[in-house]
């Protein structure tokens, strides 16, 4: 017989062990797959489809243009929105104006259209509209720049159809030229979004998959982590503790087993979510830092918290409360914006720097997502670092 | 060299001292009783000799070497069934033996071969592939034991075995131990079913209030607390006549009668009962039936610790 079992072998045997249970309970399916999918589908049918379903918002627009184009845009696109009810439009005089609007909150969004609008779009070149939105209300902001987008596309369209229409019967190489032309040639207008993070949204199918799958990796991991109080109570943890295995290898599996659990339910979520609702979260590379990351946070936090607990049940019911907390504060279940003051709390919760990572991820490059992950990772260490100390009272004598 | 040495073994939770200098030995292929009331220190002793509870003070040593809670080479030569049943009712017999087997360093191959020769020992191959929360009580039970002999150990300690198994699957798992010890196996044995420390334990060891109070063979345990053989006698009438001459007798301590019963105490039931039967015989008396009662373990426990083992 031999002494001293590998403890490389040990935790992969304990991880596999606890998978297999938690694949047999169903845990793994339900609050890894299901749950995440069903209520990131149900939000994404709510209010992810048409805008006009949603009123009341307010967006403010200042015509900074010497020309007429401007003009077209705010009467001829946002007042018709604005009569019919589907928003409220206030024209402001400048862009500080509209920007202190969004910011203070009497305004869910903002079109700034500069001074050269239309003579950048008469001469082919490229025109910015610029949409600031107010990160406290991603909806709104994420309308406002459909809106944007709505009108670039048209006005792109209608310079093609224009540009094709003089030539009744073109000449073939003419046309053909034309055509290389248009399909090379940049759109002229060009909807920019603000460069704050506070203003930078998802669209709603990536918000709400992310955040879904987030929210309910918790509950996914929490199985894990706590099933050494349940370890305990039916006398395998005692049966572990009295075979020749390093103690520390336990503890260690117990964590990694929620760790690949949480991974693997956001690895398939994001996969499943990008083709079942076009999710887009982003940079593979870039997600999955802020995954790992995030993950390692929340399991991290999951066993702090347990470690806090006299037993599974007791476990079980303070995750459920963390769970909801941490997801609601963190805007994982309602937009931040709804706190108001509170909103500042949101920065204590892993929820709000893995949105926020993936919110950078999607306007910026690889590099946007390093302050998250590095917040992810140190919340991550520190929970670790409790849950160790406290849950290693269980393994010892 | 005995296979488990504890010497002076001491263990205190906070003011309380839960086990106060406990001594025992269990030699190759012995196999021993430790018994005593709930609460009076056993699953303590235990704990500290499977290597999961720190002790205050003392040795024990498995196999001539120290034993700690992080010597893994002495913790490889023990297995143990604890009092409940320590498996994973929603994986399998198979997948639970496999998965202990990984923890005592068997991988592979060797997992999976001494699973299968495991649940043979234990008849339940049949089943080996069948999640346990779907068996009796017994079968789960099995199980449990089965656990506890992956890694081939000097010493198998079986902690309220049979608790909550039918009479059959009681005597399979008593047959098995003894199979076990026959082969050479030690056996540290606790229960609350006495039948089964008499007809298992070479030696008992009587626990309570965290001390040892006393050790050794059934026989020796009689001797030393001194217990007297009981006979009873039942008569076709009143007893009264005949009990100044019974207590007469050679090696009769006291007589005693109820209505129609005679109860007589004495060192030696077998060889005073000819000059019992004559007096009663010379007396005229109708003898109707007469029982020996020598005493037991029971009795033993019942004079030390003032309780009954199940209490």
């Amino acid at each position: 017989m031999a002494n001293g079992p590998n403890p490389a072998a040990v935790v992969t045997a304990i991880v596999a062990k606890d998978v297999r249970q938690r694949l047999r309970d169903g845990s793994f399916l339900v609050f890894g797959l299901l749950l995440p999918l069903g209520v990131a589908f149900f939000f994404n049918m709510l209010l992810g489809g048409d805008a006009q379903q949603r009123t009341g918002s307010t967006y403010a627009v200042v015509n900074g243009d010497d020309g007429t184009l401007g003009e077209n845009l705010v009467d001829g696109m946002l007042r018709p929105l604005d009569e019919d009810g589907v928003l409220d439009l206030v024209v402001v005089d400048s862009e500080d104006g509209a920007r202190e609007a969004v910011e203070d909150g009497d305004a869910d969004a903002a079109f700034l259209i500069p001074e050269d609008f239309s003579r950048s779009l008469d001469s082919g070149e490229e025109a910015v509209l610029t949409v600031v939105g107010d990160a406290e209300s991603p909806v709104a902001a994420y309308i406002a720049q459909e809106i944007g987008r709505a009108y670039a596309t048209e006005h792109h369209r209608i310079t093609l159809t224009v540009a094709s229409a003089f030539d009744t019967e073109p000449d073939p190489e003419a046309a053909a030229l034309l055509l290389e032309e248009a399909e090379s040639a940049r759109a002229p207008l060009t909807v920019a979004e603000n460069d704050g993070l506070d203003t930078r949204q998802l669209d709603t199918a990536t918000y709400y998959s992310a955040s879904m799958a987030y929210f309910f990796v918790l509950f996914a991991a929490m199985f894990n982590v706590t099933s050494i109080f349940e370890e305990r109570a039916n006398g395998t943890l005692a049966r572990m503790l009295a075979s020749p295995i390093p103690r520390w290898t336990i503890l260690t599996a117990k964590l990694s087993s929620g760790l690949l659990i949480g991974l693997v339910n956001m690895a398939v979520l994001a996969l499943a979510t990008t083709l079942l609702f076009g999710a887009e979260w982003g940079h593979p590379l870039g997600v999955a830092a802020l995954v790992l990351t995030g993950v390692l946070a929340i399991v991290g936090l999951t066993a702090a918290v347990a470690g806090f607990a006299s037993g599974s049940e007791q476990a079980a019911n303070w995750l459920s409360v963390l769970a909801m907390l941490l997801g609601a504060f963190g805007g994982a279940l309602f937009p931040i914006s709804q706190l108001n003051e509170l909103a500042v709390v949101s920065y204590l919760t892993p929820h709000r720097w893995f949105l926020e990572g993936l919110t950078d991820l999607s306007a910026g490059g690889l590099s946007a997502v390093l302050v998250p992950c590095a917040v992810l990772l140190g919340l991550g260490l520190v929970g670790t670092a409790v849950a160790l100390l406290r849950m290693g009272r269980m393994v010892k004598s | 060299m005995p296979v488990l040495e504890v010497r002076g073994v001491s263990k205190r939770y906070g003011k309380n001292l839960v086990v106060d200098d406990v001594s025992f030995i269990i030699e190759e292929g012995e196999t021993y009783g430790l018994l005593g009331p709930n609460g009076a220190g056993k699953s303590t002793t235990i704990g500290m000799i499977i290597g999961i509870l720190q002790r205050d003070a003392g040795t024990i040593r498995i196999d001539g070497a120290e034993h700690s809670v992080t010597n893994s080479r002495t913790k490889a030569l023990i297995g143990f069934a604890p009092q409940e049943i320590a498996v994973y009712k929603d994986l399998s017999a198979r997948d639970n033996l496999r998965f202990f087997a990984r923890l005592y360093g068997l991988s592979g191959a060797r997992a999976r071969a001494k699973a299968d020769e495991v649940l043979e020992m234990v008849g339940l191959s049949d089943h080996a592939g069948e999640a346990v929360s779907t068996f009796s009580g017994g079968m789960a039970r099995r199980v449990n034991i089965g656990l506890s002999l992956l890694n081939d150990p000097k010493l198998l300690i079986l902690d309220e075995p049979t608790v909550g198994v039918d009479p059959q699957s009681r005597n399979s798992i008593l047959e098995s131990v003894q199979a076990l010890t026959r082969g050479g196996l030690s056996v540290l044995y606790t229960t609350h079913y006495m039948e089964e420390a008499e007809r298992l334990c070479d030696r008992v060891g009587i626990i309570e209030s965290g001390r040892l109070r006393a050790e050794g063979t059934q026989r020796e345990l009689v001797a030393q607390v001194g217990e007297d053989d009981t006979v009873l006698v039942t008569l076709g009438g009143p007893a009264d006549k005949a009990l100044d001459r019974l207590r007469a007798l050679d090696r009769v301590s006291e007589v005693s009668a109820d209505g129609t019963r005679i109860r007589l105490l004495t060192e030696d039931a077998r060889g005073v009962l000819p000059s019992v039967l004559r007096t009663l015989t010379e007396e005229d008396m109708d003898i109707r039936s007469v029982e020996v009662q020598e005493p037991d373990l029971e009795a033993v426990f019942l004079r030390l610790t003032g309780k009954g083992l199940r209490e």
